[in-house]
């Protein structure tokens, strides 16, 4: 609004009107061909998955002379010993356990840390912000010997085990914030109608909690979607691939011919992300923008 | 954004009406079991165990040999893809870095200019970003960047001939990665656009008044104003990069690319843990690039004090 009264001033002669509306025209044509630039790869690949292999490499133009809708039904058959939909499958099952994980384990983490006193509080809480900042690469391999020693590689539960001890410390201190902001007053009402920190935190934080807990799912979501790294260490077995390392596969088998259901897949691949961002854009670009959670 | 202080103890408002002190406490515990088993045997156990496999000889087969030394004399004297490693590292993030932040702050400064539709045009913006860290956008970069990819098909169009692949070439294909991460400013803008309402607009009135032009207001008001978050964005950045993997794997086939020139820090700890078996030399490099993070981090903080303006300074 502040931005509009200055609009205002600026706007007082006609001279300077005209200016400005040049200037906006400026503007609006910058951030048309920047936008274009931006999408411009992605709307490439969405449109050479329709199109013939042929095609792809051969001209520049972004719509198919021939349509070959075909290549959907080919990748999501023929990726891999499975077809597309079960990796596809296995990544949002995997995605969602994560989520069940980090949503439990990181709240009560949090409800300590926000609301109950204890012995060596600071010093927990500052080892909690440690760990944060941790690179994941130094605890990776002693971690992957345990797990190894477990008999777990090639199962999902070296992934998803660790979310359920709140490793992902970002959300509990996400998490804390939130809760610093609800009022005490609640609790203490709570507090002196018998209510214990066990029913104060399922009956009065948890349900109060909600919108930290949907950022939560949602980054959680698509961080474990997108994550390679520790599924390409964990996971060799076929049958329990995710997409991305479907994909890899895509990519590694492909001969001259299989480029059109590789990016078949990948839009496919691309789809839950975006189906997710549409939906919560809004809770997306405040998670980023408060606590700067990289999206 | 940057409030990392630790939780006040105000138990005094609790005094009468919360339990004791000691049933608190009881509490407590059973509240962060979890995050404390996790804590011992999934982080400080996995951190000091591979400061320990980094002093050995090490295979997954037959037990761990101490070694001293060794791990980091090699390492540092006689490794030259460590070396390499290193190097592709430090260009990629000296470059890639700022770009992305630049990118990120010129965007959020022609967003913040009052335009219509602004939410369509961030998520335009941003939209990249999303996708960004996934294996479809490093295989569509692949193949844009091939030898009859996009990028030549488009030269043809304005008439030079090329049937590099920019991605086989090891002159140009760092630069591939590094434009994969510039072009993932998304999230970085939408900081500094949160950042740039937040700068009161009668400083700009006033400076207008006092004849300031726009370049004048950028460096004396925007700038200083937003250097916090600037910085908050720089040491969170270069962080993320240093630890750059799934898209340098990806683009680089597995392998490292073509002369080693994508093989940044994170894939040759990879290639030598899980692809040569050699745990104790990887835990070394593992901890030799936590210390590079920690010190450039603390750098960053070092300098930050020359040009980090805090509005209650």
């Amino acid at each position: 609004m502040s931005t509009a009264s200055l609009a205002r001033r600026r706007s007082g002669s006609a001279g300077s009107r005209a200016s400005r509306a040049a200037s906006q025209l400026v503007l609006y044509a910058v951030l048309v061909a920047g936008s274009i630039i931006m999408l411009y790869p992605l709307v490439w690949m969405l449109m050479a998955s329709f199109k013939p292999d042929s095609e792809i490499f051969s001209s520049a133009g972004l719509w198919p002379d021939t349509w070959q809708p075909a290549n959907y039904i080919k990748g999501w058959v023929d990726a891999g010993i499975e077809s597309f939909g079960r990796y596809l499958g296995n990544s949002i099952l995997l995605s969602v356990g994560a989520v069940i994980g980090n949503v439990l384990a990181c709240s009560l983490a949090a409800f300590a840390f926000a609301r109950l006193e204890f012995p060596f509080k600071r010093t927990a809480f500052v080892l909690m912000m440690v760990t944060i900042m941790l690179p994941a690469q130094v605890t990776i391999i002693p971690q992957f010997i345990l797990f190894h020693a477990l008999g777990w590689v090639n199962t999902y539960l070296p992934l998803l085990v660790p979310k359920f001890f709140a490793t992902d410390a970002f959300f509990i201190f996400l998490m804390v914030q939130f809760i610093r902001g609800i009022p005490r007053d609640l609790d203490d009402a709570a507090s002196l109608d018998g209510c214990n920190p066990g029913s104060i935190y399922g009956r009065i934080i948890l349900p109060l909690l909600r919108p930290a807990l949907v950022t939560t799912s949602i980054f959680t979501f698509l961080w474990t979607y997108n994550d390679f790294f520790s599924q390409l260490i964990y996971v060799s077995e076929s049958r329990l691939f995710t997409v991305p390392l479907a994909l890899r596969q895509f990519m590694d088998g492909t001969g001259q011919s299989e480029f059109g259901p590789m990016f078949a897949m990948s839009v496919v691949s691309l789809l839950p992300t975006l189906v997710l961002f549409l939906m919560f854009q809004r809770l997306i670009v405040d998670g980023i923008s408060t606590s700067g959670l990289k999206g | 954004m940057t409030g990392f202080a630790a939780p006040t103890a105000s138990a005094t408002s609790l005094a009468s009406a919360a339990p004791s002190r000691r049933r608190q406490g009881k509490w407590a515990l059973l509240f962060l079991s979890p995050w404390i088993v996790g804590l011992i045997l999934l982080t400080a156990g996995p951190l000091l165990a591979s400061l320990y496999l980094s002093f050995t000889k090490y295979d997954l087969l037959s037990d761990p040999v101490w070694t001293g030394f060794g791990n980091y004399i090699r390492m540092f004297t006689a490794d030259p893809l460590w070396w390499q490693s290193v190097r592709v590292t430090a260009i990629y993030v000296v470059i890639a870095v700022p770009l992305q932040l630049a990118l990120a702050l010129a965007l959020a400064l022609l967003l913040n200019r009052g335009i219509k539709g602004l939410g369509f045009w961030r998520a335009a913006f941003y939209v990249p970003s999303l996708f960004g860290s996934g294996v479809a956008v490093a295989i569509l970069w692949r193949e844009i960047f091939g030898s009859s990819g996009l990028l030549n098909q488009i030269l043809d169009l304005i008439g030079i001939h090329s049937t590099t692949s920019w991605i086989g070439d090891p002159t140009w294909s760092l630069g591939t990665l590094v434009l994969l991460r510039a072009w993932e400013f998304g999230s970085p803008m939408i900081i500094f656009l949160a950042g740039l309402r937040q700068i009161p607009q009668d400083l700009y009135e006033s400076a207008e008044i006092d004849g300031a032009g726009p370049v004048r207001r950028f460096f004396s008001i925007t700038l200083p104003m937003l250097s916090p978050i600037l910085f908050f964005n720089l040491v969170l950045q270069v962080i993320n990069a240093f630890q750059v993997f799934g898209s340098a794997f990806i683009i680089g086939g597995g392998t490292g690319g073509a002369g080693n020139s994508l093989l940044v820090y994170t894939l040759y700890l990879y290639q030598s843990a899980f692809g040569n078996f050699q745990m104790g030399y990887a835990a070394a490099m593992a901890w030799v690039l936590v210390v590079i993070i920690g010190i450039v981090t603390a750098v960053n903080f070092w300098f930050s004090r020359h040009w980090v303006q805090y509005a209650d300074d």
